[in-house]
């Protein structure tokens, strides 16, 4: 198999990973919270999808209701943090483990389910990634076109104050617990729909599907935004980036496959993007910090009263 | 407008870093009074206006404003009677936002924020008269990210915000402590426009004991989590620093050892 016969594929899952990154983009960029709930809930979405298409639900149906599972994943995490006081960062980690016990019930204690793409009507599936790309995009734009709206209404406007400065959003009448929680339901909620969509592009659910999807998912961010911010620094560009960012990940994912990667491998790969991605700026201020700063430090010592 | 009746607060009770911010503050404001209050470190100034804010609940007394008592309210609730700034400039305003965001989710503090359009076309308009009064040139740059501002523009962004909505009550906790003088000094006179302008009921805490004479209708000083002097009308037009000195050393029995309020004088 050629790099070129693979392209189809790449960025229809590309697309599909694009997607859950939007979502989160919204927990880690908007409201400032690393959630690792993702991990758990793209699977809990992939697995609800998949039991409810054997149950004979249309797939679209499952697909809806997959969001509103992986929102409720979202909705349990947000309190952890808010009404329990739990870091953000451990909610996330209580919930992805709650939810490998809740998704393996939800598989039925099988750690597996087929779909199969010729008994179902299926939105979209890997043996025709033409129309995957096509409806993948569909509801891609879709996604972005709500959010965008969602963003500038008055409720969105203080969902972004929420992230940017909390202390001020209290000071002016937001309830910021309220706001994370809402937050991160909606994120969840996408990435459960991303997850519902790679079920039925794969033809199956797995329980160990999602596990690292955070990282993927910050992985596009990364790319992406290393490009939009660059063209023009505004919310759908990001978006749009985050989806780029996505396909481009899933096109050297293949690609580093083609050239003869062991698999077992891949995993590591995206651990170690995303480590370059976040050690490049801090790398970057440190080098240039150290040389301005040390002259002034050096002068200053002992004569800094007010530290 | 505000009424703290007995307020005591200990942070880190029962261990060797125990230390009584408030004990026993009274303190009563009449609709309209511009309050400066100035005080030496861990006098309780902060604390107390952090009290009334709602930042935290205090170990006993109550806090009335407008008659409605708020001293089990939530923070993000008490603020639809409040106006705030900030000392750090950067806590105030929203870094990553456009001034017109900032400005149009201030102007909807206290309201029931619904999934309609978040800024009106109307509103710009407004928001760039009132920017315009503040003279520093942001009328023009509604759609510039406040992070992009200086601190004095920030702080005058937070002051507009936090009179946007009229508050019963102005909350300024050293709010020009961070700037330079001169741009202190814009921002107090900022500062006092909008206060006379909206007839806001005040509580301006100062480390400047100039300011804090020369600014507004009345004048407290905190000593260990009380008020040990509260001068007002005439007797306070006529202070000088001298004897606000005399004063507090009458009242409080110590001398008042506040470099910074001394030195900035």
């Amino acid at each position: 198999m050629s790099f070129l016969n693979a392209l189809p594929g790449a960025v229809a899952q590309g697309l599909i990973w694009g997607l859950m990154a939007i979502g989160v983009y919204i927990s880690y960029k908007i409201l400032d919270i690393a959630d690792l709930t993702v991990d758990g809930s793209i699977c809990t979405g992939g697995c609800v999808c998949a039991v409810l298409i054997a149950a004979g639900v249309p797939p679209w149906l499952s697909v809806i209701a997959a969001f509103i599972a992986g929102a409720l994943t979202g909705v349990l995490t947000g309190l952890f943090h808010t009404a329990l006081g739990i870091p953000s960062i451990l909610a996330g980690i209580l919930t992805q483990l709650i939810l490998y016990s809740v998704n393996l019930s939800i598989l039925g204690g099988k750690s597996l389910i087929a779909i199969d793409p010729r008994a179902n009507q299926l939105l979209l599936h890997m043996g025709d990634n033409i129309r995957s790309i096509i409806v993948a995009g569909l509801l891609i734009a879709a996604v972005i076109i709500g959010l965008w709206l969602f963003f500038y209404t008055e409720v969105g406007l203080t969902l972004k104050s929420t992230g940017d400065n909390p202390d001020m959003s209290r000071a002016q009448g937001i309830n910021v617990k309220f706001n994370k929680v809402l937050g991160l339901a909606i994120s969840n909620g996408i990435v459960a729909f991303a997850g519902a969509l790679l079920a039925q592009y794969k033809g199956s659910a797995n329980i160990n599907d999602g596990r690292g999807a955070i990282v993927i998912g910050l992985a596009a961010i990364f790319i992406g935004l290393s490009v939009s911010m660059k063209i023009k620094p505004n919310f759908v560009v990001s978006l749009i980036g985050v989806i780029g960012g996505g396909i481009v990940y899933y096109v050297i994912y293949n690609f580093v496959i083609l050239l003869g990667l062991k698999t077992d491998f891949l995993k590591m790969l995206s651990a170690i993007i995303v480590a370059v991605f976040l050690a490049v700026p801090y790398l970057k201020g440190e080098y240039f910090d150290k040389k301005k700063a040390l002259p002034e430090a050096a002068l200053s010592e002992g004569g800094d009263t007010d530290a | 407008m505000l009424k703290i009746t007995n307020l005591q607060k200990t942070f880190n009770p029962g261990t060797v870093n125990a230390k009584t911010a408030l004990c026993g503050l009274n303190l009563t404001l009449a609709d309209g009074d511009f309050v400066t209050v100035i005080g030496g470190n861990g006098a309780g100034k902060s604390t107390m206006l952090n009290a009334v804010a709602g930042v935290w609940k205090p170990d006993f007394g109550t806090i009335e404003i407008d008659g409605v008592d708020v001293t089990n309210m939530p923070e993000h609730k008490r603020a639809q009677f409040l106006g705030r700034v900030f000392q750090d400039p950067m806590k105030g305003t929203a870094p990553d936002m456009e001034i017109a965001e900032n400005l149009s989710i201030a102007a909807r503090r206290g309201t029931k924020r619904k999934l309609i359009w978040g800024i009106k076309k109307h509103e710009r308009a407004g928001y760039r008269d009132l920017l315009a009064q503040l003279g520093l040139g942001l009328e023009d740059r509604l759609s510039t990210k406040v992070g992009l501002l200086s601190g004095g523009q920030r702080q005058a962004v937070t002051l507009l915000m936090a009179t946007l909505r009229k508050p019963k009550l102005l909350l300024l906790d050293e709010h020009t402590a961070a700037l330079d003088p001169k741009t202190a000094a814009k921002v107090l006179e900022i500062t006092d426009k909008l206060v006379t302008e909206n007839h806001l009921t005040t509580l301006m805490i100062t480390h400047n004991m100039h300011d804090a004479i020369t600014h507004g209708n009345r004048l407290i000083m905190m000593h260990e989590g009380r008020v040990v002097v509260d001068v007002s009308g005439e007797e306070k037009k006529n202070l000088t620093i001298e004897q606000l000195l005399n004063l507090f050393e009458a009242n409080s029995g110590t001398m008042f050892a506040s470099d910074k309020a001394l030195l900035s004088k």
